[in-house]
C-alpha cells in the first residue's frame, strides 16, 4: 500500500500540471480510493496485525468493480459521494480528513441513515471477503488475515 | 442425426447412473449435460468462488450471463436473480452436477421417511404423502449406490438406522478433534454417535486414491480425486461400453412428442449455439427439480397444451429442499486442527419420534468453515465490522464448532416451479419462477433440531452457543427435490412407481424431482438408489416392448 500510495502522491504531483488528475486505480478516482480506504480503515482496523488497507482490500473492490462487480460501478460512485457529502454536512470535511473518533461517529449516523446504509452494508461485506478472501482477488495479501487467524498457510496438504 | 434407444437429458446424480445401467445393457445412450466436463485439475480452491460460496461466481456453472431465473419474493413480486445469486436455488450445471463438488454426505433414508402420511396423519396446509414404494423397496439399490460409487463411514452405532444387508464398503477417516469433543458429549446426553457415510475414498478404493484431507471439500473439485461423484465412477464406465455418448454443453430446449402422444426425442442447442434435435425411442429427464420441472413444462404441444406429464397441474409443485438449522458452540481452548473434510460425527436420535413434531432432522458437525465463510456465522450481538468485529474473530476462529442439520419438509403444493412467461434465457427459452414458502411446522420443527445442536454443543463444553434458525421463503437449493411427484395415482403425481410419467410411457424423470418427501437427510444417495431401481425396471420394459 505504501508503494501505491508513494504512486498517486507522485501522479497527483504531475497532475497539478496537466490540470487533470490520472488516476492509478482501475476504476476509482484519486478522491473516490481515498474514501473507500478510510471507510475500509474503519471497518476492519489495523491494531496489532495488518487491517483492511495494509490487507490491500481497495485493490480487491477496485479490481472486482472492473469485473464480477461491474455492475455496481454506479452504486459506489454515488454512494461514496454521498458518504463524503454527510460528512461534509456533520462534520464540515469530507471522511477521509476526519479524525478516527469522527469517522466512527460518521459511520454510525450512517448505518442509522435509511438512505447510505444499504450502501455501507456492501462496503462492510465486500472488505470483508477483500480482507478474509483468497489473496488471488487481490486482497488479503500475503494471507495476512489467514496468519492472524492462525489458518495454515500454505496448506500443510495439496496446493493452495 | 442417428436415432438412438435413450436420451438422457441431465448427467448429475441420478442421469449419470441410468446412463451407465443402460449403456451396459446394451441400448444405445446419448447423454446431454448443459454444463462441462470438469476433472480434479479444474480444482481452483477459491473460497469466494466455488459451489458453496458463490459471492465471485459459481465455480461449476450455471453461469450469470446465460442463466437467469426469476424469484417470486414473499410479497408476490417476481425478480430475475442470477445463477450465483440468492434466491436462485441453484445446484451445477457440469457433467457429474452436484456430485462433482457436494460434501458427499451418503445418507439412507428411514423407514418412516418414506411412509410420512401414515405416521404422521395429516398435516394441515400440506401434501405430505407416503411414497409408493418403501424403503425395503429400494434397500438393495442403496447397496448397489454404496458399492459402485463408493461409501466410507460406520453406522453401526446408529440403532436407529434402517436395516441393511451389508455393511459399507470403506472404513470412516480416522476421527478429527471435534469428533473426539462431540462423542463423548453426545453418549453423555444418552445419544448415539456414529461416523458419517461419506460418498468419499477413505481408503483407496475404484481406481483412485484416499482423501488427503485438505480444508476445501464441499463446494469444490477434489483435488486428488477423493470424493466420489457419477463424474469420476459411473459415466467413464457407461462411455467404456461404447454405447454412451456424452454430449457436454448442450442445453436442451424441448423434448418432442408425436401425434399418439409419445416422446420422440429432444431438441437442443449444442456447444456452438446450433439447434439439434436428437430422435430417441425413450427419453429420461434428469436435470434435478427446477429444470427437469422447466423442460416438462416447456415441451408443450397441442396435445400436452400444459407440458408434459401436467395434465392434473402437478408438475413444479411441491417444490422443496432443506433448511439447515443448528447452533454454533465457542469452546473453552483452540480446537481447530485443520483436518478436512471437518463433518464427522452424527446422531440420527431426532429424526423421528420426537413429541408434537411430524418428523425431525439428523444432526452432525459441519464442514470446515473457510475464515470468510466464518463471518457469516457469528453471534447476532457481535457488531457487524470495526474492532469488535475483529476482535471476535482473532479469538474465537479456532474454537468454533457448527452442529446442524437437514429439516424434513413439510410439502406445499403451492411451493412452485413454472416457467416464467416474460423472461428467457440466452438461447430464448422461457427461464424457471421460483415461487412459493415454507410450511411453519418445517420452522418449529427446526428451532427444535437448533435446540438439540445447542444442547449437544454445552454438553460437550461449549462456553458460549447460539442458534441457526429457518427463515420463511422456499428452499430447494441443492437438495431440490419433489416437482414430479412419484405416486400410483395419477391426478395427484407426474410419475408412477418406475419414475415413468403416467400419460408416456417412454418418458421418465428420474432424479430428486420425484421424491414425495427429502428425508432430514441429504438426498444424493437415495437420488442413486432410486436411479438404479428405475433403470432395473427400464431395462426390464425395454427388453420386453421396447416402449413402442
Amino acid at each position: 500500500m505504501y508503494r501505491r500510495r508513494f504512486i498517486v502522491a507522485g501522479l497527483a504531483g504531475t497532475a497539478l500540471g496537466c490540470g487533470r488528475s490520472k488516476s492509478p486505480w482501475r476504476f476509482f478516482s484519486i478522491e473516490e480510493a481515498r474514501t473507500v480506504e478510510a471507510v475500509c480503515a474503519q471497518i476492519v482496523p489495523e491494531d496489532r496485525d495488518p487491517g483492511a488497507v495494509r490487507a490491500g482490500v481497495v485493490v480487491f473492490i477496485d479490481r472486482q468493480l472492473t469485473g464480477f462487480y461491474k455492475p455496481l460501478q454506479k452504486t459506489y460512485r454515488q454512494g461514496i459521494a454521498a458518504i463524503d457529502r454527510e460528512s461534509v454536512r456533520a462534520a464540515g470535511h469530507p471522511f477521509a480528513n476526519l479524525s478516527a473518533g469522527a469517522q466512527l461517529d460518521a459511520l454510525r449516523r450512517i448505518e442509522r441513515n435509511p438512505d447510505l446504509k444499504p450502501f455501507f452494508d456492501m462496503l462492510v461485506a465486500h472488505t470483508m471477503q477483500g480482507f478474509y478472501g483468497d489473496p488471488r482477488h487481490g486482497g488479503n495479501r500475503e494471507r495476512v488475515s489467514w496468519k492472524m487467524l492462525g489458518v495454515a498457510s500454505p496448506p500443510v496438504r495439496g496446493r493452495a | 442425426m442417428n436415432r438412438v434407444n435413450a436420451l438422457i437429458v441431465g448427467a448429475g446424480a441420478g442421469g449419470g447412473i441410468v446412463a451407465k445401467e443402460l449403456a451396459e445393457a446394451g441400448l444405445s445412450v446419448v447423454l446431454l449435460e448443459r454444463g462441462k466436463w470438469y476433472t480434479a485439475f479444474d480444482c481452483r480452491k477459491d473460497d469466494l468462488r466455488n459451489q458453496r460460496n458463490s459471492t465471485l461466481g459459481n465455480a461449476f456453472g450455471p453461469d450469470d450471463e446465460r442463466n437467469p431465473r426469476v424469484a417470486v419474493d414473499l410479497a408476490g413480486r417476481g425478480h430475475v436473480v442470477r445463477a450465483s445469486g440468492p434466491g436462485y436455488s441453484n445446484n451445477a450445471a457440469c457433467v457429474g452436477g452436484g456430485t462433482l463438488s457436494y460434501g458427499a454426505m451418503a445418507w439412507r433414508y428411514m423407514e418412516r421417511d418414506f411412509r410420512m402420511r401414515s405416521t404422521y396423519g395429516q398435516v394441515a396446509g400440506s401434501t405430505l404423502a407416503d411414497w409408493p414404494i418403501s424403503y425395503d423397496d429400494l434397500e438393495p439399490y442403496y447397496e448397489k449406490a454404496e458399492w459402485e460409487i463408493g461409501v466410507s463411514g460406520d453406522d453401526s452405532g446408529n440403532p436407529f438406522r434402517a436395516p441393511r444387508r451389508k455393511p459399507l464398503p470403506m472404513p470412516p477417516l480416522a476421527p478429527n478433534r471435534e469428533f473426539e469433543i462431540l462423542e463423548p458429549a453426545a453418549k453423555r446426553l444418552g445419544l448415539h454417535p456414529f461416523h458419517i457415510p461419506m460418498l468419499r475414498n477413505s481408503v483407496p478404493y475404484g481406481g483412485r486414491g484416499p482423501c488427503m484431507r485438505c480444508r476445501w471439500c464441499v463446494g469444490f473439485a477434489c483435488e486428488v480425486n477423493a470424493k466420489c461423484g457419477t463424474q469420476n465412477t459411473v459415466i467413464p464406465e457407461a462411455l467404456k461400453t461404447g454405447n454412451c455418448e456424452l454430449r457436454s454443453e448442450s442445453m436442451t430446449r424441448q423434448i418432442l412428442t408425436d401425434a399418439r402422444g409419445r416422446a420422440t426425442g429432444v431438441e437442443y442447442f449444442d456447444a456452438h449455439d446450433r439447434l439439434q434435435r436428437q430422435d430417441a425411442d425413450l427419453v429420461v429427464v434428469s436435470s434435478a427439480a427446477v429444470e427437469s420441472a422447466r423442460l416438462l413444462l416447456n415441451s408443450t404441444s397441442p396435445l400436452f397444451p400444459h407440458g408434459l406429464g401436467n395434465r392434473y397441474d402437478w408438475v413444479g409443485r411441491n417444490f422443496q429442499g432443506h433448511s439447515y438449522t443448528g447452533a454454533f458452540g465457542i469452546m473453552p481452548e483452540d480446537i481447530y486442527d485443520d483436518l478436512g473434510p471437518g463433518a464427522s460425527i452424527a446422531v440420527c436420535d431426532y429424526n423421528h419420534g420426537n413429541p408434537g413434531l411430524a418428523g425431525g432432522a439428523m444432526l452432525a458437525n459441519e464442514f470446515i468453515r473457510l475464515p470468510y465463510q466464518f463471518v457469516g456465522m457469528l453471534p447476532p450481538d457481535v457488531p457487524k465490522w470495526g474492532q469488535a468485529h475483529k476482535d471476535f474473530m482473532r479469538s474465537f476462529y479456532r474454537r468454533a464448532i457448527a452442529v446442524q442439520g437437514p429439516t424434513q419438509e413439510m410439502p406445499m403444493f403451492n411451493a412452485r416451479v413454472e416457467v416464467d412467461p416474460a423472461v428467457r434465457d440466452y438461447w430464448g427459452i422461457p427461464v424457471a419462477r421460483l415461487s412459493g414458502d415454507k410450511h411453519p411446522h418445517t420452522i418449529e420443527i427446526g428451532a427444535f433440531a437448533a435446540g438439540k445442536a445447542e444442547e449437544w454443543l454445552k454438553e460437550a463444553g461449549a462456553v458460549r452457543t447460539w442458534k441457526k434458525l429457518a427463515g420463511p421463503g422456499f428452499s430447494g437449493g441443492q437438495h431440490q427435490a419433489g416437482t414430479c411427484r412419484m405416486g400410483d395415482d395419477p391426478q395427484t403425481s407426474v410419475v408412477n412407481r418406475y419414475c415413468q410419467v403416467h400419460e408416456i410411457d417412454n418418458l421418465f424423470v428420474i432424479d430428486g424431482s420425484v421424491h414425495v418427501t427429502n428425508g432430514g437427510f441429504n438426498p444424493v444417495l437415495t437420488i442413486m438408489a432410486n436411479a438404479y431401481r428405475a433403470s432395473e425396471h427400464l431395462v426390464k420394459g425395454w427388453k420386453g416392448t421396447r416402449y413402442r
